[in-house]
């Protein structure tokens, strides 16, 4: 009987180290990775387009970047996605590297009846404040200072933030740390925090269906989410004092000048960016992989994959309101690719 | 009553192999339920340790829950859990109650059968639709009528006032708590009705003979006779509150705050669980999160172990009674 169990435990076993071989042995045929939920909406469709031209299929789930990170350690995944970067000392402990693969913008959305759409201007200290709960109510004079000409009304400003953990509640957190002492002393930048004030949704969706519902709110929701549901967004005074309106251009102000060659482990925040025209929340979304690879083919898969997305996705990204990548920091990333992911026996993985 | 103890030894020895596979599967089926429950609990502790280790008993009385600096306390969940499962079962358990006098005493016999056929359909509705239908239908509405009126109306009541403070934004502990009570409304019904039906008719028909009027035999004869199952719904539905989690973070606000006023938003541990548990990284974070599950844990046991409690009490009062 034990002798039974013995070789049938033996069989299955063997039949669980033979099968990643097999895989390997044929051509990759399906790549998977999971993270960033920001970053989902282009990912799908080059995935759509890229399994339609050349065959390979690529499974995302939009679980979070914190999910995201976890499953690539767990190796769960061939690739994990991140909107906030990971430090250099961090990928060096965990073997991994990142590149960056899309930017976007956060935009500051507001529940304002009779105020037009996109005229309410606000600076980033004020952000932080009324974040912070200082400032409460929407005819407060540092607001109607900014707002001259703007009737505003008498009503009570509920602050509106995302209630799980999420590269976009990071991206926001950071620049109000970068433009207010007081709230990176007090609050601190993270994919979660401890609000001072107002209340959560969970997800861009739930952020969005907050600001909708509650009068006199103000949110921060992904760009595409405010253009998709025709929220009514402020206008933000940039790093240059000027006030911009979030678009496709701004972002790419924003993104221009970022100088990524010196950028140790492509760790870069494109926050509150200098530049006349620069949306100041902006920020990259990123690809993470291990240096190392175990199968260095599904390896190549992978890399092959977001190089025809680098090469090919620029106006699938552009429809969906995403700021691709500049051409000189996409061969910069592959130069990196080429010189740091080996495979087991220390060969390079990426070659064209 | 002699002939008692022969049955019970001839069921005791099996008498061939097929009575001895049935005992020993159903003896091996009620051990995994014990196994699973250990099981559980074991790696909620281990789980725990290091928030446990860290924080000791202060991680029930602290109300901070700051990632950034790595600072976490149940106060705050532990509050909103309890909050919104007592208004739950303050709404849930009188409508209850009278649905099931009605339909079992007083409802014509065409009608019991769709309005049983209805609570059990409530029962059958996934929790999510109950958030959705929550925050798009039940907020709005309850923001722009029934809240503005209650904060102007009660708000110089002493007690009542702070409790109803606050803007009009229709999300926050209490809606949870309402939303909550439609969700265990079918369950302590449906328990109520059950155990009030198994009331020997001989005795109500006796009531009702020497003169009693329907309320004095619903209170008089069905509740002392039926109030074990009474308490054992109640605590069904309490159960289902406690642990409730996605039509709670669609409409409790999500805040990590301790407010005086019922419209302020909060949240529970299980909403905390849902909205942290995929992006929560480091382990003093992760293990926090897992602490709280072990507290939501011991609550449920506590609570079943204060219904037990109560349920022993009843029954031997009446002993000393009779």
């Amino acid at each position: 009987m034990s002798s039974l169990f013995q070789r049938a435990l033996i069989g299955m076993v063997t039949a669980v180290i033979l099968t990643p071989v097999t895989v390997v042995a044929a051509d990759v045929t399906e790549i998977s990775g999971a993270g960033a939920t920001f970053p989902y909406p282009v990912y799908a469709k080059w995935a759509e387009q890229y399994h339609h031209t050349k065959g390979v299929k690529m499974n995302y789930q939009s679980i979070g970047s914190g999910g995201g990170i976890k499953q690539i350690k767990a190796k769960t995944v061939d690739f994990g996605a991140s909107d906030a970067p990971l430090e250099a000392a961090e990928l060096d402990a965990s073997g991994l590297m990142q590149f960056p693969m899309v930017m976007g913008g956060v935009v500051p959305v507001i529940n304002l009846p009779g105020v037009a759409h996109g005229k309410v201007k606000l600076s980033g200290e004020l952000l932080a404040d009324i974040y912070l709960g200082k400032v409460t109510e929407w005819n407060d004079s540092r607001i109607a200072a900014l707002n001259k000409g703007i009737k505003l009304p008498k009503t009570k400003i509920t602050v509106v933030h995302r209630s799980d953990g999420s590269g976009t509640t990071w991206i926001f957190t950071n620049y109000l740390a970068k433009v207010s002492s007081d709230w990176k002393s007090k609050v601190g930048n993270d994919k979660s925090v401890a609000w001072p004030a107002g209340v959560g949704g969970k997800g861009n969706e739930g952020v969005a269906s907050y600001v909708e519902r509650i009068k006199g709110s103000i949110g921060y929701v992904e760009y595409a989410y405010a253009l998709q549901n025709k929220m009514n967004h402020a206008m933000l005074k940039n790093h240059d004092g000027h006030y911009v309106a979030p678009t496709s251009k701004s972002f790419q102000a924003a993104a221009a000048g970022a100088d990524w060659a010196h950028a140790d482990g492509f760790y870069m925040v494109l926050t509150d960016q200098p530049g006349k025209a620069s949306w100041p929340i902006t920020g990259a979304t990123f690809i993470l992989v291990y240096k190392t690879q175990d199968k260095p083919e599904s390896g190549k898969a992978v890399l092959s994959f977001f190089d025809w997305a680098y090469h090919n996705g620029d106006k699938m990204a552009e429809s969906l309101d995403y700021v691709p990548m500049p051409a000189s920091v996409v061969s910069l990333v592959e130069k990196t690719w080429a010189a740091q992911i080996k495979g087991q026996d220390g060969s390079t993985v990426w070659g064209k | 009553m002699d002939a008692t103890p022969e049955i019970a030894k001839v069921s005791v020895i099996p008498t061939d192999w097929s009575d001895r596979l049935f005992r020993g599967t159903t003896r091996f089926f009620a051990y995994l339920v014990l196994a699973v429950v250990s099981a559980i609990l074991v790696s909620l502790i281990i789980g725990a340790w290091p928030a446990l280790h860290k924080f000791g008993f202060g991680f029930l009385k602290s109300d901070a829950w700051n990632p950034v600096t790595e600072q976490f306390g149940a106060a705050v969940a532990i509050f909103g859990t309890l909050a919104t499962s007592a208004i739950a079962l303050f709404i849930a358990v009188p409508v209850s109650f009278g649905i099931a006098v009605f339909i079992t005493e007083l409802a014509p016999a065409w009608l019991k059968r769709p309005i049983g056929t209805a609570i059990e359909l409530l029962a059958a509705i996934p929790s999510i639709i109950y958030g959705m239908w929550g925050l798009f239908v039940f907020v709005p509405v309850f923001s722009e009528t029934v809240q503005p009126w209650m904060t102007e109306h009660l708000i110089n009541i002493p007690i009542l006032g702070p409790l109803v403070d606050g803007p009009p934004m229709g999300i926050g502990i209490f809606t949870a708590g309402l939303i909550l009570a439609i969700m265990i409304l079918p369950f302590i019904t449906a328990v109520m009705r059950d155990v009030f039906e198994v009331v020997p008719l001989v005795l109500k028909e006796s009531a009702y003979g020497l003169g009693a009027t329907t309320w004095e035999v619903v209170c008089g004869v069905v509740l002392p006779y039926t109030k074990v199952g009474v308490v054992g719904g109640i605590m069904l539905g309490l159960g289902r509150a406690l642990g409730e989690t996605m039509a709670v973070t669609f409409v409790i606000g999500n805040a990590h705050r301790i407010s005086s006023s019922l419209f302020m938003p909060g949240s529970t541990i299980a909403s905390t669980l849902a909205n942290e548990f995929t992006e929560a990284v480091g382990e003093m974070y992760t293990s926090s999160l897992i602490a709280l599950g072990l507290v939501l844990f011991l609550i449920t046991f506590i609570v079943l172990a204060l219904a037990k409690l109560l349920l022993m009490r009843l029954t031997a009062r009446e002993g000393a009674r009779t």
